[in-house]
C-alpha cells in the first residue's frame, strides 16, 4: 500500500467516485426494480418510457421518408403481407374460366382434359417461386416504420445529420446503459431463482411450501421481466388459468415463459438441458413438480400422455404450460397445433400472445441465431411490448376429435390475437410438405373432370 | 442490407436485365430477396433442391416440370439473371409498346407464353408434343385418381382434336391454334404489388 502512496489524490478521488456511483446505482436498482418486482407492484416508468419512444419513432420515421423523396431515391417500402397480387379463385373455378374462354364447344360436354388446364397449375407454380405464404411466415416480419434499430431498417443510409445523431445516441444508450442494466438484472434474477428454490426444496411437503415457492417462482420471473425491459398488457384475468388444467398459447419466442409465469403460476413442460439451464431446471422441480423428460423419453408419446395426464388429475398441481405449436413462428400467424395435448381431456385455458413489433422483434429464427445470441438482441432492443389474452376455457365436445379441438382452439387464440390462422404445420420450417396435400390437388382435379360439382371445402383455404 | 440503390448495385448487369426481362428496379429488388431467401447455402445460384424446399411447388402436380423449366438442358444450377428471365415470362405484357417488327420477340409476349407452356409438356425438346409427353403430363395430374384406360382415352381425344396435319403429335403451331382464343395473357401473367 506504501508504494501507491506516492501517487496524486486524484485517484483517491477517483476510486470513491466510483465506490459512489456502485451504491448509487444499485440503491435506484434496488428500489426502482428488484423491490417492485417482489411486490408486484409498477411505477409507471416503463409506460412513460415507451410513450416517449414511439413519438421518437414517429419523428424517425418521417424523417426517412422525407429525406428519401428529396434525394429521389427509390424507398424499398417492405411489403406487409404480399409480393404478388394472388387471386383468390379455386381450382374449379380457374380452370372454368380458362375452358370458357377457349373452348368452341358448350361446357356441358367439355368436362374432359383441355390443353389449357395445365395453365392453372404453371400459374400457382411459378406464383409460389416468386412469394411463399408459408416460407415469409419464418423469418422477421418487416416493419412500416423504424424504431432506430439497424437490423429492423433496410433503408439507412445518410439522410440527415439529426437523424444520425440520434441513432447514434440510441446505440450508446442501449449498449452501455441498457444492456448492462439488463445482464445485471438477469443474473439477479437467474440466481435468486436457483437459489431461493433449493432453499425452499428442503422444506416438507405442504402449503407453506407451494406458497413460499410461487411467490419466490413469480417475484424471479418478474425481475426477468424487468431484464428484459418487458412492458406487458394483460387482458380478461378473470380467465386465467386454473389447477388442473393445460394452458396453451402461441410461441414466438423462449420469452413467452418468461411473460406468462410472471402472471401466474404453471408447471412447465420440457426437456432437460445440460449446462446453466440444466441447474435452473433442477432446482425448479424441487421447489413445486414441473415436468421435465429425458431426451430418450420425449419420443415415447404414450409415456408422455400418462406423466400429463397424471399431473392435471391431482388438483393440488399448477397447471400446466404448453406450446403446441412446437417451434417459433414470427407472430403473425398461428401454426397448425399439435394434436397431442388436446388428446388428454382436461379444461384447456387458450392464451393468446402478440407482440408489438415497433419496439424490437421478439422472433428467433433458430437456424439463423443461437440462444446467446437472441438473448443479447432482446436485451439491447429498446423493449418489449406485448399483449396477453387470457381466452375462456374450452373443453373438447362430443363427436370432435383431438385434431378438430385443437384447430378450434387454435382459431380462437388466431382472432383473438389478430393473428392470421394458417393451415400449416410448424413443422415445416425444417422439413418437407407431405405427400397428401399434393394428392388432395390430384383429387380435386380429377373430381372436375369425371364432371362432379363437390368441391373439397377445407382446402379452399389453403388455396 | 442497404436502399434499393445499393441493393441493385450488387448485382452484375442489372441494367441490361431490366432492359431485357422489362422490370422496374422495385421489382428486380423484390426477385432479388427471394432468390437470396430461396439460396439457403448463400452460393449465389440455386439448385432443383431449393425450388423443392417451396411446400406449395411441391405439392403441385407439374412442380417437377415447373422446377425444370429454370435449368437448361444439362445445368445443375441456375443464377439470378436466368431466374429472372425465366420469370419474366410472366410479367403481363405491355399494352402500351407497339409490335416493332425489327426488335426480337418481348419475353412476355402471348407467344412466348405459349412456348412456355409447351415446353411443359415437350420434355424431350423435339418441338412435338407426342403421344407419350402428353400421357406422362397427365398422369402426373391425375396420378392415381383414373384408371390407365382413362388416361390414354383422354389422350387419344386430345390429339384426335389438336393434331391438324395427322402425325399422331401435336407441333408448336397446332398447341397455338388450338388455344387461340384463350386469354393467355391473363392466365399466365403474375402482377407484382406496388
Amino acid at each position: 500500500m506504501g508504494l501507491f502512496l506516492d501517487f496524486n489524490p486524484f485517484d483517491n478521488l477517483l476510486c470513491i467516485l466510483l465506490g459512489i456511483s456502485f451504491t448509487v446505482w444499485f440503491t435506484l436498482l434496488l428500489v426502482f426494480i428488484i423491490v417492485p418486482a417482489i411486490f408486484g407492484v409498477s411505477f409507471g416508468i416503463r409506460q412513460l418510457y415507451m410513450k416517449t419512444l414511439l413519438k421518437i419513432f414517429e419523428w424517425a420515421t418521417h424523417r426517412i421518408e422525407r429525406g428519401a423523396k428529396d434525394n429521389n431515391h427509390l424507398l424499398y417500402k417492405p411489403y406487409s403481407n404480399a409480393i404478388i397480387a394472388k387471386e383468390p379463385t379455386s381450382l374449379e373455378e380457374e380452370i372454368k374460366e380458362i375452358r370458357r374462354s377457349g373452348s368452341n364447344r358448350d361446357l356441358d360436354h367439355a368436362s374432359e382434359f383441355e390443353m389449357s388446364d395445365i395453365f392453372y397449375f404453371c400459374r400457382q407454380g411459378v406464383e409460389s417461386i416468386m412469394d411463399d405464404e408459408v416460407t415469409k411466415r419464418f423469418s422477421a416480419e418487416e416493419l412500416e416504420s423504424w424504431n432506430l434499430l439497424t437490423r429492423s431498417n433496410y433503408n439507412f443510409q445518410h439522410i440527415s445529420l439529426r437523424l444520425t445523431v440520434l441513432w447514434g445516441l440510441g446505440v450508446v444508450i442501449r449498449y452501455g446503459f441498457l444492456l448492462p442494466l439488463r445482464v445485471t438484472l438477469a443474473f439477479t434474477g437467474v440466481g435468486l431463482l436457483v437459489v431461493l428454490t433449493s432453499i425452499i426444496g428442503f422444506l416438507p411437503n405442504g402449503r407453506m411450501k407451494n406458497f413460499l415457492s410461487e411467490q419466490v417462482h413469480l417475484m424471479c420471473y418478474r425481475i426477468c421481466v424487468r431484464a428484459l425491459t418487458a412492458i406487458i398488457t394483460y387482458h380478461d384475468s378473470e380467465n386465467k388459468p386454473k389447477n388442473g388444467g393445460i394452458c396453451v398459447a402461441n410461441h414466438t419466442s423462449p420469452i413467452d415463459v418468461i411473460i406468462l409465469a410472471s402472471d401466474g403460476c404453471y408447471a412447465m413442460v420440457g426437456q432437460i438441458h445440460g449446462g446453466l439451464m440444466g441447474v435452473i431446471q433442477k432446482s425448479m422441480v424441487k421447489a413445486c413438480p414441473h415436468i421435465w423428460f429425458e431426451r430418450s423419453e420425449v419420443k415415447d408419446r404414450h409415456l408422455v400422455a400418462k406423466r400429463l395426464s397424471d399431473h392435471v388429475e391431482d388438483k393440488t398441481k399448477l397447471p400446466i404450460l404448453i406450446f403446441p405449436e412446437g417451434t417459433c413462428i414470427n407472430n403473425t400467424s398461428v401454426m397448425m397445433f399439435k394434436k397431442g395435448s388436446f388428446e388428454i381431456g382436461s379444461t384447456v385455458y387458450p392464451v393468446a400472445i402478440k407482440y408489438d413489433p415497433r419496439f424490437g422483434d421478439a422472433f428467433w429464427n433458430s437456424s439463423q441465431f443461437g440462444m446467446v445470441n437472441y438473448l443479447l438482441r432482446m436485451m439491447s432492443s429498446w423493449a418489449i411490448v406485448c399483449s396477453v389474452w387470457y381466452l375462456p376455457p374450452m373443453t373438447r365436445e362430443e363427436g370432435e376429435d383431438a385434431v378438430q379441438f385443437a384447430n378450434r382452439v387454435k382459431a380462437a387464440i388466431a382472432r383473438q390475437g389478430g393473428l392470421v390462422d394458417l393451415l400449416w404445420d410448424g413443422g415445416l420450417k425444417r422439413g418437407k410438405v407431405k405427400d397428401t396435400f399434393k394428392e388432395e390437388q390430384q383429387k380435386l382435379y380429377s373430381k372436375m373432370l369425371a364432371g362432379q360439382d363437390s368441391i373439397l371445402p377445407t382446402f379452399q383455404a389453403v388455396f | 442490407m442497404g436502399s434499393t440503390n445499393s441493393t441493385l448495385s450488387k448485382i452484375p448487369n442489372v441494367e441490361e436485365l431490366m432492359q431485357e426481362t422489362g422490370f422496374t428496379p422495385a421489382h428486380i429488388v423484390r426477385l432479388y430477396d427471394r432468390f437470396e431467401a430461396l439460396d439457403k447455402e448463400k452460393t449465389g445460384h440455386l439448385r432443383p433442391q431449393d425450388f423443392g424446399a417451396i411446400n406449395r411447388l411441391a405439392m403441385n402436380p407439374i412442380g417437377d416440370r415447373i422446377i425444370g423449366a429454370f435449368f437448361s438442358p444439362g445445368q445443375e444450377t441456375v443464377d439470378f439473371h436466368s431466374f429472372v428471365r425465366i420469370l419474366a415470362h410472366f410479367r403481363p405484357a405491355d399494352k402500351k409498346h407497339p409490335k416493332d417488327p425489327s426488335m426480337p420477340e418481348p419475353v412476355n409476349s402471348r407467344t412466348s407464353k405459349l412456348k412456355f407452356a409447351f415446353q411443359l409438356y415437350d420434355q424431350d425438346k423435339d418441338g412435338k408434343i407426342s403421344r407419350a409427353e402428353l400421357l406422362q403430363v397427365l398422369r402426373s395430374m391425375l396420378e392415381m385418381q383414373v384408371t390407365e384406360e382413362q388416361l390414354e382415352s383422354i389422350a387419344d381425344r386430345t390429339i384426335q382434336e389438336a393434331d391438324l396435319d395427322k402425325d399422331d403429335a401435336i407441333s408448336f403451331e397446332e398447341f397455338r391454334k388450338s388455344l387461340e382464343k384463350v386469354n393467355i395473357d391473363h392466365k399466365m401473367s403474375i402482377r407484382f404489388l406496388r
